[in-house]
């Protein structure tokens, strides 16, 4: 399966941000939603001239110079799931080779992959962290073009089988981050997982196309806001 | 440079010293009244020109520079000049600490170690001490150390296992926010649990310490009973260092007139031979001279042995001597961002130490008779010359590459390497990711390092604390290192080290350190 090649956009021998520990990263080029507050827009088509065909033998001669430095790799995107038999090849491989079966394995996902597509990746990855933009399906579909039924399918699947490392909520002020908003997205989540690790993403403009470009940023103090409601809402494990 | 009245008068003049910064000052510059250690022509003048330097250690040293006292045989057996019995329990051994302490010479004025504190305390911390009683009974031994000995230099050590005692000091650390003392953590590969590691880390975060050091390359190194001192120099327990001088590589490749293996074949050896010299007479006049080995009670008693002390060879600028190499060849790379600088890096580094290993010293049988090779954290003084073998402020290249480059180094500085890595806020969230940092450094062969977090309120200069907050309070801080730390901040511009840096420090003529 060596032979399998795949789009990489970018990756980072260490990153702090995507999943536990110090891990490498992989961002996987192509992404199923089209997010207004996308800080990476050139990601998100299936072709770009900045993204290059890795096998997964380039992947791991980075992985060999990050470690021992590392203790896992995350695949990141775009949206690493659409790469998903690129990926079923890469982490077994990983996890069959005794010179990495150390490392975890992470997924970073928008949830947007169908039941299938978990059950081939899930024997071979340790953890997802998983996006909700927002709970509400019609604004899901305002700020991504997609309805969120599957990504919130995939929450409770991962959830269920002990494979979601932490849900994201990538919060933008005025658009997902009322109190109101904020108290059922807990109030869901939590009535899956009690103990549910949860992570704020504030969005920022950087990057951005147009019309999230303009959009506000939270400021310390509605950063701080959000940070109470969902404590408050019971949320135990807030990063 | 020798005295002159006037250095004295302003001296005595000067308003931001303490009396006790004034004193220290004034002795130097009565040991200054004397000729130097003598040496040869060639040596003088390569000293003149700053290519092997003193470190303004003194022209009579009449003490060794770094000194390690056995603090443990002391609590167990008492000592006869301090008139103390063996400490008994924690309180007399708090007691005995401080006493001692203030008895220890060193270079600074002040102890430049402290003993490895967890293990010194733990035989005295029994069931019958609850955590509140160890608490508050080392939160006042903790602010006796830094407000007694307030120099940034005072250094202790943890041991590898975590304790209770252990625990408490980085509580206490991220409570009181104190300068002193420096912490080292020894860290083991088995040995520190990452439950350990993760409390050092977020103690990191607040105040900058502890410094992490690889407890297996040092036992290999220097034995089971060693510590990391001062600005991280690692030596023998119950010995220490006689002298640090350093050499200049940045001078050393502008001094020489040919081409990158004449270099190598001439010049080098050379200036290693002179270094030698200077360190020779230095130690003589300690050992010989001043008779400190004979009169100090801390030998008498057998608390130091001449046996365990050797002496440091220092180098530093190596960043400069690389580029400079490079450029001679017509070559553009420099130094942490091109394999071929960072060959030619190691090639200096692998020549020096086989020099220094084939170099004779008297009176340092603490390393079979041959120096420790240090790799040298820089003084405020330095400009335009980068300390140690780190790469220059502001050009570190991205952190794998940094510690890829800096990593082969390491194996080769017994006495301690210090590279220091800057980070930004991020780290805060994921303690866990310095932990894997730190273990892989020190899995992949590195020695010592130390972080920084650019929100806390501590920088390290060279490789001692300095608050950001006491820097804006000159003329008047309380620690003596403070002005060395404005030195440095001012001539090397530490402070604007893009997120992940480096830089370091020792000694000064100035303030007779």
């Amino acid at each position: 399966m060596s032979h399998r090649l795949s789009l990489v956009t970018d990756f980072l021998p260490f990153t702090w941000v995507d999943g536990p520990g110090n891990r490498l990263v992989l961002f996987f080029q192509g992404c199923n939603f089209d997010c207004k507050a996308c800080h990476n827009p050139h990601t998100i088509p299936l072709e770009s001239v900045q993204a290059k065909r890795w096998s997964i033998d380039d992947v791991l001669e980075r992985v060999r110079a990050s470690m021992p430095f590392i203790r896992g790799i995350t695949a990141s995107g775009g949206e690493a799931t659409l790469q998903w038999e690129f990926l079923v090849a890469l982490f077994g491989r990983i996890k069959a080779d005794p010179e990495f079966s150390h490392l975890s394995t992470f997924i970073d996902s928008n949830g947007h992959a169908e039941r299938a597509v978990w059950d081939a990746l899930l024997p071979v990855t340790d953890g997802v962290m998983l996006d909700l933009k927002v709970l509400d399906d019609a604004q899901h579909r305002q700020l991504t073009g997609h309805g969120n039924a599957r990504s919130r399918d995939s929450i409770r699947y991962l959830a269920a089988v002990g494979k979601l490392y932490e849900t994201r909520l990538m919060l933008v002020p005025g658009l997902n981050d009322s109190d109101e908003q904020l108290r059922t997205t807990a109030a869901w989540l939590l009535a899956i997982d009690p103990l549910m690790r949860v992570k704020i993403n504030h969005f920022h403009a950087h990057g951005t196309r147009s019309p999230a470009s303009a959009w506000a940023e939270a400021d310390a103090m509605r950063r701080e806001r959000n940070r109470a409601v969902l404590l408050d809402a019971g949320v135990q494990y807030l990063c | 440079m020798r005295t002159r009245p006037e250095d004295v008068l302003a001296a005595i003049r000067e308003p931001k010293y303490s009396y006790r910064q004034k004193v220290q000052v004034l002795a130097g510059l009565a040991e200054n009244l004397l000729d130097e250690p003598e040496i040869g022509p060639a040596a003088k003048a390569a000293l003149d020109a700053r290519i092997i330097c003193d470190m303004y250690e003194g022209h009579a040293p009449y003490r060794a520079r770094y000194i390690l006292p056995d603090y443990a045989l002391a609590l167990r057996n008492g000592s006869a000049h301090l008139e103390l019995p063996p400490a008994a329990d924690l309180d007399e051994a708090l007691a005995f600490l401080l006493i001692m302490y203030s008895a220890t010479p060193s270079i600074t004025g002040f102890p430049v170690y402290f003993g490895d504190l967890d293990t010194l305390l733990l035989p005295y911390v029994d069931d019958a001490i609850d955590d509140e009683t160890l608490h508050r009974k080392l939160r006042l031994f903790w602010i006796s150390l830094d407000r007694m000995f307030p120099d940034a230099f005072a250094h202790t050590n943890l041991s590898p296992t975590y304790n209770r005692v252990a625990r408490t000091i980085l509580q206490l650390e991220r409570e009181l926010l104190q300068v002193v003392p420096n912490i080292s953590l020894k860290v083991h590969p088995t040995l520190t649990s990452d439950e350990y590691l993760l409390d050092a880390v977020q103690t990191v975060f607040a105040n900058g310490k502890p410094h992490f050091i690889n407890d297996e390359l040092m036992q290999h190194d220097l034995g089971e009973r060693y510590a990391a001192v001062s600005c991280y120099n690692s030596l023998k327990i119950g010995g220490g260092s006689h002298t640090l001088s350093r050499l200049n590589l940045k001078q050393s490749v502008l001094a020489h007139v040919g081409d990158v293996d004449s270099w190598f074949a001439t010049t080098l050896p050379v200036h290693v031979s002179l270094m030698g010299e200077l360190m020779t007479a230095r130690i003589r006049v300690i050992v010989e001279q001043s008779h400190f080995f004979d009169a100090s009670w801390l030998a008498q008693e057998g608390l130091v042995r001449l046996d365990r002390f050797s002496a440091m060879f220092g180098i530093f600028g190596l960043a400069e001597a690389v580029n400079l190499l490079m450029e001679r060849q017509g070559r553009s790379g420099t130094y942490g961002h091109d394999e071929e600088a960072d060959a030619l890096s190691y090639r200096i580094t692998s020549s020096i130490a086989h020099l220094v290993s084939e170099l004779p010293l008297p009176y340092c049988e603490g390393n079979s008779g041959r120096a420790f090779l240090h790799s040298q954290s820089g003084i405020d003084l330095d400009l335009d010359v980068t300390a140690g073998t780190r790469i220059p402020i502001g050009s570190e290249p991205p952190l794998l590459q940094h510690l890829r480059t800096v990593g082969p180094h390491h194996r080769l500085f017994a006495s301690g390497v210090s590279d220091i890595l800057h980070f930004d806020d991020m780290a805060v969230g994921n303690p866990e990711a310095i932990v894997d940092v730190i273990r892989g450094a020190f899995a992949s062969g590195m020695r010592d390092f130390t972080f920084n977090l650019n929100s806390n309120d501590f920088i390290r200069i060279t490789g001692y604390m300095v608050r950001k907050s006491d820097l804006a309070k000159l003329p008047a801080a309380r620690h003596s290192s403070t002005y060395l730390g404005a030195g440095s901040v001012e001539n090397s511009h530490v402070t604007e080290r893009a997120p992940k840096r480096v830089v370091s420090h020792e000694s000064s003529p100035v303030a007779g350190h």
